[in-house]
């Protein structure tokens, strides 16, 4: 079960301790993240919310590690990743980070299938296997039958899902939902949630997800709050939202 | 070559922009491999110079001529293989666009000093026994439609009233290298002198000879221009090469003229391809970023900004020299007798394509550095 108060012990996949993070802006220091602490274990879904600024988004790029904190620790399954060289952090979400994207964040040029297949591209794998991985990421989001399609012919419910599809065809330890469905109509958010309640019910991934909207993050099995920069509530679900989620 | 297609992918997708960036390219490349074919024509001279052959003129300078008489002085200096001499005519044919070099020769010595130049045996012999005769350059001919036998009229302008003067084509010479000057026009030493004014008579244009080891060049040059010292003619000596590159002099600075146009071009190419590629990554910032996000390398991002700006230098640089090669004989045929030879030569190809490369690499490489440094988190705000 998620914990915040730093008592997670080494088990969980996530650990973060005392994490700060500071901008400067001007001559002003902003605390954008202090002393946060958090624990995540396998197969959880986790929500974030909080007011605009409150250090959601900072939270994600750093547990991504798009962003270094200012102090802290963050360590993933084993990985302590806030002293690792740039590049080495490249490699390191390469193998354990899927990243879902408000604006979901295709390359409009490529097709559905070449999207899905880029993150392979840095991988060993055969062509014949790239193939193979990228369809089964495509039947699991259900755009199997889409996959010469370019984003532009796709709805954007529809592209968020080539988007969950190239997230997880790698198979990393841990997915970041950065409002995934803030750019949707209700309906579409509904399927994609579903798609990433279907994800940890039946594939056993980890979801961090941001999202400003409680019916979206109800759909979670645990909520936090974030709160100027403070974790400061933590909201448990006894059970998993069923597949199919609730709207 | 797994990410050809993104490299691909992201060239096309503004495909006009890309059009008219490759058209660009290639007409600027066009014109530098021009540019460079013309400065080898300026050049010609120095090239096809034989290393064993000096140039003898009046020190004075080219247009003041030197007696008949030197030849067997210069004849007896050590190390002297043959001597030739040469009158410059610089007649008109028909009318004055018809530029052509028209040089009188000594038929003896011709060909022991120019074996490059060759001219079949049966119609050098007749030339020699045709006082009125004449040979042509293979591309002159071609120039005229001329034909061995035809009557060639030359209208003097430097050698009295005399009028125009006739010759009956004899011969046509070609060249051994494809650089060779096949321009030319000789007529006979013989009648030149019998037709000319008594004051030019016993007088010729420039001695050329040939020396037995070129490595003496420079004693025999020091020994002849010592030989006529404090005479009324005297003379300056040279090898063929330092001739010709004086004789390209006379026209300007041309090889500064054309490198200064060639750098206008070179940077100006550099600024066409370099703002294309610098708007075509910040236009897909975001895009750089998702593939950062994803586990691109900073040199996998490189890579693919210099992959593009190289397609596009290695396209628009073969097009322009494809458009070089079938445009230079073209300009070649157009331009003989308003300059020297154009010749297409591999070199300028490679330099040409060098110059491709280069600009490719560099107007990339800003634009690939900024993509490079990219920070993820700020790339994706902009969204």
């Amino acid at each position: 079960m998620v914990k915040v108060d730093g008592s997670g012990g080494q088990a969980g996949l996530i650990q973060v301790r005392d994490l700060d993070k500071t901008y400067r802006r001007g001559g002003e220091e902003i605390h954008v993240l202090q002393g946060l602490n958090l624990d995540v274990s396998p197969g959880e879904f986790v929500a974030f919310m909080g007011p605009s600024g409150s250090g959601k988004t900072t939270l994600l790029n750093l547990l991504g590690g798009l962003d270094v904190p200012t102090r802290g620790s963050i360590t993933v399954a084993g990985d302590e990743i806030t002293h690792m060289s740039s590049s080495n952090l490249t490699e390191w979400r390469a193998r354990h980070v899927g990243f879902i994207f408000q604006m979901y964040n295709l390359i409009p040029v490529l097709t559905a299938f070449q999207n899905v297949e880029l993150p392979l591209l840095l991988t060993k794998l055969s062509k014949a296997e790239r193939r193979s991985h990228v369809e089964t990421a495509l039947s699991i989001v259900g755009l199997a039958d889409r996959m010469n399609h370019f984003p532009r012919q796709l709805s954007g419910g529809q592209e968020q899902r080539v988007t969950i599809a190239r997230a997880i065809v790698s198979d990393p330890t841990f997915l970041l939902c950065d409002e995934p469905t803030g750019d949707l109509d209700r309906k579409s958010a509904d399927e994609v949630m579903a798609l990433l309640e279907e994800l940890v019910a039946h594939h056993h991934k980890t979801v961090l997800m941001v999202t400003h909207d409680p019916l979206v993050a109800a759909r979670a099995q645990s909520t936090l709050h974030l709160d100027k920069g403070v974790l400061v509530e933590a909201s448990k679900l006894s059970q998993s939202v069923p597949v199919g989620g609730v709207a | 070559m797994k990410f050809a297609r993104i490299v691909w992918a992201n060239l096309v997708r503004k495909k006009v922009r890309l059009l008219l960036t490759i058209g660009s390219f290639a007409v600027a490349l066009f014109l530098f491999v021009f540019l460079g074919v013309v400065r080898d024509a300026f050049n010609r001279g120095a090239d096809v110079a034989g290393a064993d052959r000096l140039v003898v003129i009046n020190r004075t300078s080219i247009i003041n001529p030197i007696p008949l008489k030197y030849r067997d002085q210069i004849l007896r200096i050590p190390g002297v293989k043959y001597v030739t001499h040469n009158n410059w005519f610089g007649g008109i044919y028909i009318e004055e666009k018809n530029f052509f070099p028209q040089f009188v020769i000594d038929p003896e010595n011709q060909r022991l000093v120019f074996p490059e130049l060759a001219v079949p045996d049966d119609q050098w012999n007749a030339f020699l026994k045709d006082r009125i005769g004449a040979i042509a350059g293979a591309k002159l001919a071609e120039r005229f439609n001329w034909k061995v036998g035809d009557r060639i009229p030359i209208k003097t302008t430097l050698y009295g009233s005399n009028g125009v003067w006739e010759f009956n084509l004899d011969g046509i010479y070609h060249g051994n290298r494809p650089q060779s000057d096949e321009t030319q026009f000789w007529l006979q030493w013989d009648y030149f002198e019998e037709k000319v004014p008594e004051s030019f008579k016993g007088q010729i244009g420039w001695y050329v000879l040939r020396v037995d080891d070129p490595d003496d060049a420079p004693r025999i040059a020091k020994s002849i221009d010592d030989l006529f010292a404090n005479s009324p003619n005297e003379t300056k000596t040279e090898t063929e090469s330092a001739f010709a590159a004086g004789w390209v002099k006379q026209f300007g600075n041309i090889q500064k003229l054309i490198l200064s146009i060639g750098v206008v071009v070179f940077f100006t190419l550099l600024l066409v391809t370099g703002n294309t590629m610098a708007i075509s990554v910040r236009e897909r910032t975001s895009e750089l970023a998702v593939f950062k996000a994803i586990g691109y390398s900073d040199r996998s991002i490189l890579f693919f900004v210099l992959a593009e700006a190289l397609t596009i230098a290695i396209i628009g640089g073969l097009l322009g020299m494809a458009l070089a090669m079938l445009a230079v004989p073209a300009l070649g045929k157009m331009l003989t007798g308003l300059l020297p030879t154009i010749v297409l030569a591999p070199s300028v190809l490679i330099f040409g394509l060098a110059v491709a490369l280069l600009t490719g690499i560099l107007s990339g490489i800003l634009p690939g550095f900024g993509a490079m440094r990219l920070r993820v988190v700020n790339a994706l705000r902009r969204v």
